[in-house]
């Protein structure tokens, strides 16, 4: 009664120009800074930790958390690329045991030269990446289906090659070690592993955000037909995603013998969940089309802190488990909230 | 009221932008289109309407390369062309904006627009590293929007699920008419959308018209039909029933050749 409106869609106008809830603001800010929720709960968890055991962010104790992370940061990459096409990867961790299984006996057993047994290590990565795309855009299997079905042949195929024998860093040649040397900044040591790893970050994240490729892999994973109909090949760029990803992972590889100062075929059992977790912590949402590697990689380090600051509270490691898993679910929680958010 | 001039008067000296002769497109035994001519004009809004079945997805897919028709041919600007796939009628000139819209949501208004064509910085770092032009295109996309006078969208890095849905038509319209194409086809672009909304895309399409690109509307919307289009074409039964003009028929006029109740004598109006 007190306002009088006179024109049609004035109280709408007056709806919309109202102020933002908090939430909103939050939920908008998210929306458009999808990594900011895991540096948020990076920086925290860093803080707790340190206020338990101030022994957790002595630079000693974080070169460490930062080599721990490497391998699971570098095969999170991969899956990253996989999760924003909205596919995901079971087989993470099978190429990259194969990859490393396949460079170390041909430089050990086979006495292949070093530089050429770690290509087709690497080589190897990419076809076995290939494979996965081919069967999920040729045949048009789901890619669950398809890197489930592969996580078992290539784990197989691994074990009987390598007759489920590990090979000790002694008998490899230098170049396969060189991922576990390093140099030291006062206490911090980095090691040609994490190197590595920051490259396959640099690269892919310009590949991703500078590029129309990185551009075709966001509109595919967000609606597949609307890519189609703007032109994008998605059955090309797809199988260049899986492509990409396998390779990424025998590169992977390479860094697992480093940090792990053998080649062995039952090496990193929690790698395929692992990555997914620090995908899905890290903000890209598991349907598809958004989130990033910046976020990927804050997810792979949260991870990574809660083991070791648990350990170093003196509290028992299931916690970990425990922590995490109630991370994975609050981070998809949020991924739902802010996929609801309209201007 | 808009545009009275170029109208069929005129429009009868001048080669047409594109017309398609003789189309025939069958599914099995199913007829989707049996001889089918259609001219376009430039600066004029062609509707084409019809009955569930009478042909006029199944013409347009074959304009737009969406389908390959069994017989027939196409000229576009007095040549011949043949399309096998949607993007060589995009890369010829025929731009479509598809009833589904075809916008990725989780993605900018300006990666929208260049979806599929996204334009690279000059120089080693577009050639060598293939970085985007991200600043020109969003720019072009910008000024493509207010050509368009589309004041409700103010930031073009706008995520377009944030848009409402005459928005997201305007979004997909001023793509497809932003790229220096010779036709724009759009179908049913009103059908998913309020009153208000309607009516934005209606002036849109009669923006398009005052810009002199011909625009092939196909709608089920009568009244939208007789409000923006020049000359109306109607498929019954994959054939085409006749060619009428608002001025010369009413909408029931037009639903009952659509429907078959009366038959048109001559299908080229005089008046």
């Amino acid at each position: 009664m007190t306002v009088q409106s006179t024109t049609p869609g004035a109280a709408a106008q007056e709806l919309a120009r109202r102020e933002h809830t908090l939430s909103q603001r939050v939920q908008h800010l998210l929306h458009q800074r999808p990594a900011l929720s895991p540096a948020i709960i990076l920086l925290m968890t860093v803080i707790i930790f340190t206020a338990v055991n101030s022994r957790f962010s002595n630079p000693a104790a974080l070169s460490l958390l930062v080599q721990q992370t490497a391998v699971v940061a570098a095969l999170a990459v991969g899956q990253t690329l996989i999760i924003l096409t909205a596919g995901i990867d079971l087989s993470v961790g099978a190429i990259t045991i194969l990859s490393t299984m396949v460079m170390a006996t041909l430089a050990a057993e086979n006495g292949w030269p070093a530089g050429l047994a770690l290509a087709a290590g690497v080589i190897l990565g990419l076809a076995a990446g290939a494979l996965n795309g081919i069967l999920v855009t040729r045949i048009g299997l789901p890619p669950f289906i398809v890197t489930l079905g592969t996580l078992s042949i290539f784990t197989a195929v691994a074990l009987l090659y390598s007759s489920g024998q590990s090979i000790q860093n002694n008998r490899l040649p230098d170049l396969l070690n060189w991922t576990g040397e390093g140099f030291s900044i006062g206490q911090f040591r980095i090691t040609t592993g994490v190197v590595l790893v920051v490259a396959l970050y640099l690269v892919l994240g310009y590949a991703l955000t500078q590029t129309a490729w990185g551009r075709h892999v966001y509109a595919v994973g967000d609606d597949p037909e609307a890519a189609r109909l703007s032109g994008i090949r998605s059955g090309r760029l797809l199988l260049s995603v899986y492509a990409v990803a396998g390779l990424i992972y025998g590169i992977a590889g390479w860094i697992l013998i480093g940090r792990a100062g053998a080649a062995s075929p039952n090496a990193i059992v929690d790698a395929n969940l692992d990555s997914i977790t620090a995908v899905v912590i890290g903000g890209t949402s598991l349907f598809g089309g958004r989130g990033g590697l910046l976020g990927t990689l804050l997810g792979a380090l949260i991870v990574q802190a809660f083991t070791v600051g648990l350990s170093l509270a003196g509290v028992d490691a299931q916690y970990r488990l425990l922590a995490v898993g109630i991370l994975v679910i609050v981070a998809v929680s949020v991924d739902q909230w802010i996929r609801k958010v309209r201007s | 009221m808009t545009a009275t001039v170029n109208r069929p008067q005129d429009t009868q000296l001048r080669a047409p932008i594109l017309s398609a002769r003789g189309l025939v497109k069958t599914f099995g035994r199913v007829i989707g289109l049996d001889g089918v001519d259609l001219d376009l004009y430039a600066g004029e809004v062609l509707a084409v309407i019809g009955d569930n079945g009478a042909g006029k997805s199944t013409l347009i897919k074959c304009l737009t390369g969406a389908l390959v028709p069994d017989a027939g041919h196409l000229v576009l600007e007095e040549r011949p062309v043949t399309f096998r796939r949607p993007q060589d009628a995009r890369a010829a000139g025929i731009e479509t904006v598809y009833q589904t819209l075809a916008v990725a949501p989780a993605l900018d208004i300006a990666s929208n627009m260049y979806l599929g064509r996204e334009e690279r910085r000059r120089g080693i770092l577009g050639s060598v590293f293939r970085m985007l032009d991200h600043r020109g295109m969003r720019d072009r996309a910008s000024a493509a929007v207010r050509d368009l006078g589309i004041q409700t969208i103010q930031n073009i890095q706008q995520p377009v699920e944030t848009l409402s849905g005459g928005q997201r038509q305007a979004v997909a319209v001023a793509r497809a008419a932003a790229f220096g194409s010779k036709v724009v086809v759009l179908d049913e672009p009103t059908a998913a959308l309020g009153v208000k909304e309607s009516n934005q895309v209606l002036e849109m399409i009669k923006g398009l018209r005052e810009r002199g690109l011909p625009v092939i509307l196909i709608s089920h919307n009568m009244p939208h039909v007789w409000e923006v289009a020049d000359r109306i074409h109607i498929q019954r039964l994959g054939r085409c029933a006749g060619v009428i003009t608002p001025d010369s028929h009413t909408m029931s006029d037009g639903v009952a050749i659509m429907t078959g109740a009366t038959n048109l004598q001559d299908p080229q109006p005089t008046s």
